[in-house]
């Protein structure tokens, strides 16, 4: 166990290497200078300023500071907001998205693994017939046509909550609901699907001929098996709510990671792209190993050893 | 305990062919035909295909139909709701929102299908040369294709699309970039699975090729799961396209994408929701279609796994 | 000795979006305590779905009893609810499945898989209901069962599980036994093994067993009364005497013919030509007419009715009727070398 762990955080550090390299290359490539935009800025100056933030280094000794920087977790000063570590900014922001983004898997992990039971327990009745056309519906709508549309309706229409405003508890509320709209229409089906094969396995039809109750076949038998590929699919969760959170947290004007992420881009900001780029990454990557210890503890079928562990 | 209802004669031999008794009683119908079958049965998948192939015509004569030009703006007449000259009304800058809608139906479903291609092209070849081979270029292969599915999708195609600069072709290769992997890790199972099953072992020893071996028998085999991957794959780059062209990174200005629509009319939809609304409700019809034709191939395809 | 459950013209079907599909039709027998009944058949005889109609582990929908009773301790088993039911599942009836790979729960121990139906149909504590199941993992020859008892269905072998299994089956000591092709996923020499615990426990429980198979050689090793299925119907049944030594139904002969043996070598085995009947529209007359080879017009047309041949043995068949011409059972289904002469 602790030795695959070892080995789990091996990988993620080539990973994020790779991420970080990557970044580099890809900003260091990318057309336009960040200052270029800047008209007002004379040459000399704009000059002055590529020195100070390093530029005028030869390329490999920018880009060993850059990796020991990014290692050590500091990504520098911002370019467009002078005065603004990039670090200072992603503190800062990362509450908003965090406080956000646990609402969303709560709402996408609850409604969706409750529509899937509903549905496969009432197979080929009229209420799995819904929860399937709310399935596919929340798949086919994007979570910024679904923003969109919670805030003409509920904060223009109905007034009930506020448009773009980020004060109380009472404003996460919408745009969580919106984030979790694809993830939840896919985890329904998920569960659906699986708690269908679960009710259909032969141990369900042992657990009844001991004469277990229904309620007890379902839940107890049923859903722990058949929530198994819902917890692998936990990983893709996060990463669909990360990435959901740039357009929605624009939307919502949250002042979260994922909107100055946005910004950043359109700023062609390249220390804070790459700073929270790295950080979705470092994000991302123990969020799966995470989730892959919480699926070896609830399935005993897997062991996490060094050699077989991966999936 | 002689039958009351029974003769003599009830008791003479009745004659059987004895060819008779080994015919299989039902048709036994091929793989395919019995999935066409299914198919054919799910009215929602059909419709799907029917409103794919209405969105494909109008893609190409929508614009002409309404007598505007997608791009062209019309100063004096900005901000106009539904018409009979504008019949879906015009924007911001007066452009006529019908002609614009297919303009990016054509853009939206070029992406899409172009995407979904190229994936398939480098999916399948990746897919079954790793699972085909096994062993050390296995290894590599997936190695390589583990690295790369680890990053998220949506931030690494966001980067390209920075570094490479907007367009239909970059977006397209960026998206190509990282979607492939999943058809790959789908191929590479199937072959894997398969590799191992007799024909392919019976036509080896018949002395087949490598090569034979692969696109006489394996691919079709493959074919089922897919096609199902493809046609899921298609409203993911339709999506992804929107995504991108609302940060702003879509297709540069004069096309009109439905992304780039919505993208246009968020920021004034509370006076004008009717611009917003319909390339957001062809984004989501385009991709419900999509879906419901995935599950229904998938349904058909898989005859386990219908429920 | 007593008999316990009576099965009386049970008739069970499903409900497909094709047709109703008549999987059980109008079958009766009797099961006495202590004794093994063996229900033999080929796949989709009825004999699976006569086995899970005893414990209602039907779905219905799709399925549905059409017609007939099952009377067990004399309270008839189709009419009760669900809830009264699970006081029969596993406390009077225990069940054991084909596939012990598949039947056991992969993320529970087995241990508490044992525990469960003590603690609901006794009412034990959990601690009391664990004693109990190593004893029970004893009882079923599974060693260091103290260890086993904590562990997970994947740590044990094919043959281990299906011991569990019987072990989990007769927890609550129950008054019978259904084994549902107990040994037909189990390797040879395995299948012996387990056949042969059957045997031992039954001996010393007392427990009445429903083996349903299709493999004649665990017949002969474990019945003591056999009911041959074919199309949903029982067609003979007898002791296993009568139905090895002296069977009368045309398809035992083709099913003791297609049973390899030792004592013939040079003989090659006699499949049975033709496929079994489509349930969704069964024949009128006899279902095995249309495969059968000494088949009269009255056999399209009319089911034959039950000859008591013993007091035992019934065979429905209308050669056994004084018209009907007088045929010799082939050659190498003639077991005990007496001659047909109904």
């Amino acid at each position: 166990m602790g030795k695959y762990i070892l080995k789990r955080i091996g990988y993620i550090l080539l990973s994020l290497y790779l991420i970080i390299t990557a970044t580099f290359v890809l900003m260091r490539l990318a057309p336009g200078s960040p200052f270029a935009s800047e008209r007002r800025i004379p040459p000399a100056l704009e000059q002055q300023m590529n020195e100070a933030y390093g530029l005028n280094d030869p390329i490999h000794k920018q880009y060993i500071e850059y990796v020991v920087n990014a290692f050590t977790f500091d990504f520098g000063p911002s370019f467009k907001f002078v005065g603004q570590e990039v670090t200072d900014i992603i503190f800062r922001s990362f509450p908003y998205s965090l406080v956000l983004g646990l609402e969303a898997m709560f709402i996408a992990l609850g409604i969706g693994v409750l529509l899937g039971v509903i549905a496969a327990i009432r197979h080929n009745k009229f209420s799995d017939y819904i929860a399937m056309v709310i399935a596919v519906l929340g798949i086919s709508v994007p979570s910024f046509i679904m923003a969109s549309i919670l805030q003409y309706v509920f904060a223009i229409k109905l007034e009930m909550f506020s448009v773009a405003r980020m004060e109380s508890f009472a404003d996460t509320i919408l745009p969580a609901v919106a984030l979790a709209t694809t993830p939840l229409a896919f985890i329904a089906r998920l569960m659906r699907s699986s708690m269908l094969d679960v009710l259909n396995s032969d141990y369900i039809k042992t657990a009844k001929s001991k004469g277990m109750s229904q309620r007890v076949v379902t839940y107890k038998h049923g859903l722990r098996n058949a929530m198994l590929p819902v917890i692998s699919y936990m990983g893709p969760l996060i990463a669909s709510i990360l990435t959901g959170s740039f357009i929605i947290e624009t939307i919502f004007g949250i002042p979260g990671l994922g909107s100055e992420f946005v910004t950043s881009i359109t700023n062609r900001d390249y220390t804070v792209i790459m700073g929270t780029t790295v950080f979705f990454g470092i994000l991302l990557l123990f969020s799966v190993l995470i989730v892959d210890l919480i699926y070896g503890l609830i399935d005993p079928r897997i062991k996490l050893t060094a050699k077989g562990g991966e999936k | 305990m002689a039958h009351p209802q029974l003769t003599s004669t009830d008791f003479e031999p009745l004659l059987t062919n004895k060819a008779e008794l080994e015919k299989i009683s039902g048709k036994s119908t091929s793989y395919w035909k019995d999935a066409w079958r299914r198919f054919r049965k799910n009215k929602l998948a059909l419709a799907g295909i029917f409103v794919i192939l209405l969105l494909g015509i109008m893609a190409f004569n929508g614009a002409k139909m309404s007598g505007h030009n997608f791009k062209d703006n019309d100063l004096m007449a900005t901000n106009q709701t539904m018409s009979k000259d504008h019949w879906f009304g015009t924007d911001t800058l007066g452009r006529d929102i019908f002609a614009r809608t297919w303009e990016g139906a054509k853009i939206s479903l070029f992406i899409g299908l172009m995407a979904a291609f190229l994936d398939l092209i480098i999916g399948v070849i990746w897919g079954a040369v790793a699972g085909y081979f096994g062993g050390k270029v296995d290894e590599y292969l997936m190695r390589i294709a583990d690295i790369l599915y680890g990053l998220p999708y949506l931030l690494v195609v966001i980067l390209l699309m920075v570094l490479m600069g907007q367009g239909i072709w970059t977006m397209i290769i960026a998206m190509v970039i990282t979607g492939w992997i999943n058809m790959a890790r789908i191929v590479r199972g199937q072959v894997m699975q398969l590799r191992s099953e007799e024909y392919v072992l019976a036509s080896r020893s018949l002395g087949a090729s490598n090569s034979r071996l692969l696109f006489k028998h394996l691919i079709p085999n493959t074919l089922g799961p897919i096609l199902v991957t493809l046609t899921l794959t298609v409203p993911n780059a339709i999506f992804t396209e929107a995504f991108l062209s609302f940060l702003g990174l879509g297709v540069p200005m004069p096309h009109a994408s439905w992304g780039v629509m919505t993208s246009d009319a968020i920021g004034a939809f509370q006076y004008y929701p009717y611009q917003l609304f319909f390339p957001a409700f062809f984004i989501c019809l385009t991709m419900l279609a999509f879906n419901v034709i995935g599950d229904g191939m998938r349904d058909a395809l898989d005859p386990k796994g219908r429920k | 000795m007593k008999k316990i459950l009576s099965v009386k013209n049970l008739s069970v079907s499903f409900d497909t979006y094709k047709a109703e599909v008549k999987a059980v039709r109008d079958v009766s027998f009797d099961l006495h305590e202590e004794e093994t009944l063996a229900i033999v058949g080929e796949s989709g005889s009825g004999k699976s779905v006569t086995a899970q109609s005893l414990m209602r582990l039907i779905p219905m929908p799709p399925g549905k009893f059409v017609g007939g009773s099952i009377l067990f301790n004399g309270e008839d088993i189709t009419q009760k609810s669900e809830k009264q039911m699970e006081s029969i599942r596993g406390k009077e009836i225990g069940m054991i499945f084909q596939d012990p790979m598949t039947s056991l729960n992969p993320t529970m121990t087995i241990g508490k898989q044992i525990a469960e139906g003590l603690i609901k149909h006794h009412s034990m504590a959990k601690k009391e209901a664990y004693n109990r199941g190593v004893e029970l993992l004893k009882l079923v020859g599974i060693p260091t069962p103290e260890k086993r008892i904590n562990q997970y269905p994947h740590e044990f072998s094919g043959g281990m599980r299906q011991r569990a299994m019987i072990a989990i089956a007769l927890a609550c000591n129950p008054k019978i036994l259904i084994a549902d092709e107990p040994t037909t996923a189990l390797d040879v020499t395995i299948q012996a093994q387990i056949l042969d615990l059957m045997k031992e426990l039954q001996k010393e429980t007392g427990t009445a067993i429903i083996l349903i198979t299709h493999d004649l050689g665990v017949v002969a090793n474990a019945a003591h009364r056999v009911a041959v299925m074919y199309g949903g119907k029982i067609v003979e049944t007898g002791t296993v005497d009568e139905i090895f030594y002296n069977p009368r139904h045309p398809y035992t002969w083709g099913l003791l013919g297609s049973m390899p043996r030792l004592d013939n070598h040079d003989e090659e085995l006699k499949a049975i030509p033709g496929s079994p009947p489509d349930l969704a529209d069964p024949p009128k007359g006899c279902p095995f007419a249309a495969r059968c080879p000494y088949a009269m017009k009255a056999c399209g047309s009319h089911m034959p009715e039950y000859y008591e041949l013993s007091s035992t043995q019934k065979t429905a068949c209308w050669l056994l009727d004084e018209r009907a011409p007088k045929v010799e059972p082939p050659e190498f289904a003639n077991v005990g070398g007496s001659k047909v002469n109904g």
